[in-house]
């Protein structure tokens, strides 16, 4: 979604500095999962806002549905039975989509210029526009979110509703809760909240309740109260996500690097064609080749 | 077409054919590569209509090249086996490189630098056609940790490969009448007599 009325600070396969001279506030969505009923209301918000039609799917015995995120699916309830000790069974809902890194694996990954998007406020957004659907931000994704549309090989995820947040709204799957387990603001103000709640959990027995906000992808601009926060995989998250260090490899130093050395190489023929000459056939065996 | 019928035939043109079909398609591979490897090149999509375009035909060039290069190993690798006197002469390579070679070891149809060259570039081959694959996201979905590996193998091979070539083309300009040959197909005496003795008396003894 293209929008002029936010900065940019991050745009992915340019290496030159973005506009910076603005402070604009960093936003940030909080998703209280103690709070959440799992009436998916959020997952058909989100595709009513955004203009999405997926198909229509199968019953697998799970109120999941569809089985995962795809191209017109940004937001998913994921359920899960767990016991998270033993003959304590519960049903834990977690809204699945993109978790708007700090830093993004997808931006760092993508090789088309303005591809992928990172707004002052934090939000990462597609920009489908300049995307060749090459796939490398479902490389770089720590979270595994961004999927491969079929239907026009571009590249679809969550917008956090950038259209919305630009004109001073909420998200569309915040607005339509009913709960309230969903709430967006101010980082530093949904950080706040999430402590309360979490003060809160504590106080009803859920001794290891907290706040997942990654270190390792330089927080998140979503972010989720746990019940069991030192358990993130009963949920499907992975415990310290980070960008890999494969990606690193692939997207770091190594490039310029490659690139000097490519250069190197060639300009050391040229110059050595400069300071040797050509290996030209000496005159002496064209002499005896001609007599021959 | 022989320009003296004195020349010595070097390549059929089935082979000069298949050698430009490589030749062509790694130039188009490197191009459409370099442009997804770093913002620097991005502009060599233009070359191929957009930056779409770009990833469409990469792979395509790709499975043409690969094709193409395994006909080659095919009829070059006999060629190519690696013997002591080949050894000999990559370890005298400093004499080659300063241009004063009068003095090294006799070759045969190619020399040690040129079959090492061979191998070095079948190994890149072999590593650049599987990850290739495995990066090719429009027909193919791998977990993702391999599609990870597969991308720092393929891209670090491509700038090795991409060395490789520089060197070969420039071998080929530097060695002066020995592009002929992949023109036309044919060398003069007195160049294989030079630069490949053995060979020399090989086809000249018939
Ligand atoms: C032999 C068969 C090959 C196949 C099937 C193949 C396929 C691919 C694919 C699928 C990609 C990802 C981008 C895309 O979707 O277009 C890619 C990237 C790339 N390829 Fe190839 N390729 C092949 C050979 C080569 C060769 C010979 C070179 C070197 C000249 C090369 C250089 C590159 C480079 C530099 C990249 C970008 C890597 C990066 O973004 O870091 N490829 N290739
Ligand atoms: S698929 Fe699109 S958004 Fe993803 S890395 Fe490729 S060009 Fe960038």
């Amino acid at each position: 979604m293209a929008l002029q009325s936010l900065d940019i600070q991050a745009r992915s396969a340019t290496t030159t500095p973005m506009p910076g001279v603005r402070g604009t506030l960093d936003v940030a969505k909080l998703i209280d999962i103690s709070k959440c009923i799992g009436c998916k209301a959020c997952q058909v918000a989100c595709m009513q806002w955004n203009d999405l039609h997926g198909e229509i799917g199968h019953n697998l015995g799970s109120y999941q549905n569809p089985q995962d995120l795809n191209d017109t699916t940004w937001t998913l309830m994921r359920f899960f039975e767990v016991e998270p000790e033993p003959n304590r069974l519960e049903w834990l809902i977690r809204k699945d989509g993109c978790m708007h890194c700090a830093d993004p694996g997808c931006l760092a990954s993508c090789p088309a210029p303005g591809a992928i998007v990172q707004y002052s406020n934090g939000i990462v957004d597609f920009h489908q526009e300049n995307c060749i659907g090459c796939g490398y931000c479902i490389t770089g994704c720590p979270f595994d979110i961004p999927r491969l549309s079929k239907t026009d090989e571009k590249v679809y995820k969550c917008t956090l509703c950038s259209d919305r947040v630009s004109v001073g709204l909420e998200p569309a799957c915040v607005k339509t809760c009913p709960t309230g387990a969903i709430t967006f603001g101010s980082k530093t103000d949904m950080i706040d909240h999430a402590e309360e709640r979490v003060t809160d959990l504590k106080e009803r027995g859920f001794a290891h309740a907290g706040l997942y906000d990654p270190a390792g992808v330089g927080g998140t601009h979503v972010m989720y109260v746990l019940q069991h926060a030192d358990q993130p995989e009963l949920y499907g998250l992975p415990r310290d996500p980070a960008i890999s260090p494969l990606v690193e490899i692939w997207k770091g130093v190594t490039k310029p690097l490659a690139i000097a050395t490519m250069a190197l190489v060639g300009f050391a023929s040229l110059f050595h064609y400069v300071t040797k000459g050509p290996n030209a056939v000496s005159k002496e065996i064209e002499k005896e080749e001609e007599e021959a | 077409m022989r320009r003296d019928p004195r020349d010595l035939i070097r390549y059929t043109a089935g082979q000069r054919a298949n050698h430009w079909i490589v030749g062509i398609s790694f130039i188009l591979l490197g191009m459409s590569g370099l442009a997804l490897f770093h913002p620097a090149f991005y502009p060599f999509s233009l070359l191929f209509g957009g930056g779409t375009w770009t990833r469409i035909l990469h792979p395509i060039f790709g499975v043409i090249m690969g094709l193409a290069f395994i006909l080659m190993v095919i009829r070059f690798t006999k060629h190519n086996l690696m013997r002591r006197v080949d050894w000999q002469w990559i370890g005298r390579v400093g004499e080659m490189v300063n241009g004063i070679d009068e003095g090294m070891p006799a070759q045969g149809k190619y020399n040690g630098g040129q079959k090492l060259m061979f191998w070095l570039l079948l190994l890149c081959m072999l590593l650049l056609i599987p990850t290739g694959i495995i990066l090719w996201r429009a027909y193919f979905d791998f977990p993702v940790e391999l599609v990870r590996w597969a991308a720092v193998i393929h891209s670090a091979t491509a700038v090795v490969m991409i060395c490789l070539i520089f060197v070969h083309v420039y071998a080929a300009i530097w060695v002066t009448g020995t592009v002929r040959a992949m023109w036309y197909g044919t060398v003069t005496r007195a160049w294989a007599k030079q630069h490949h003795r053995t060979w020399f008396e090989e086809v000249t003894r018939r």
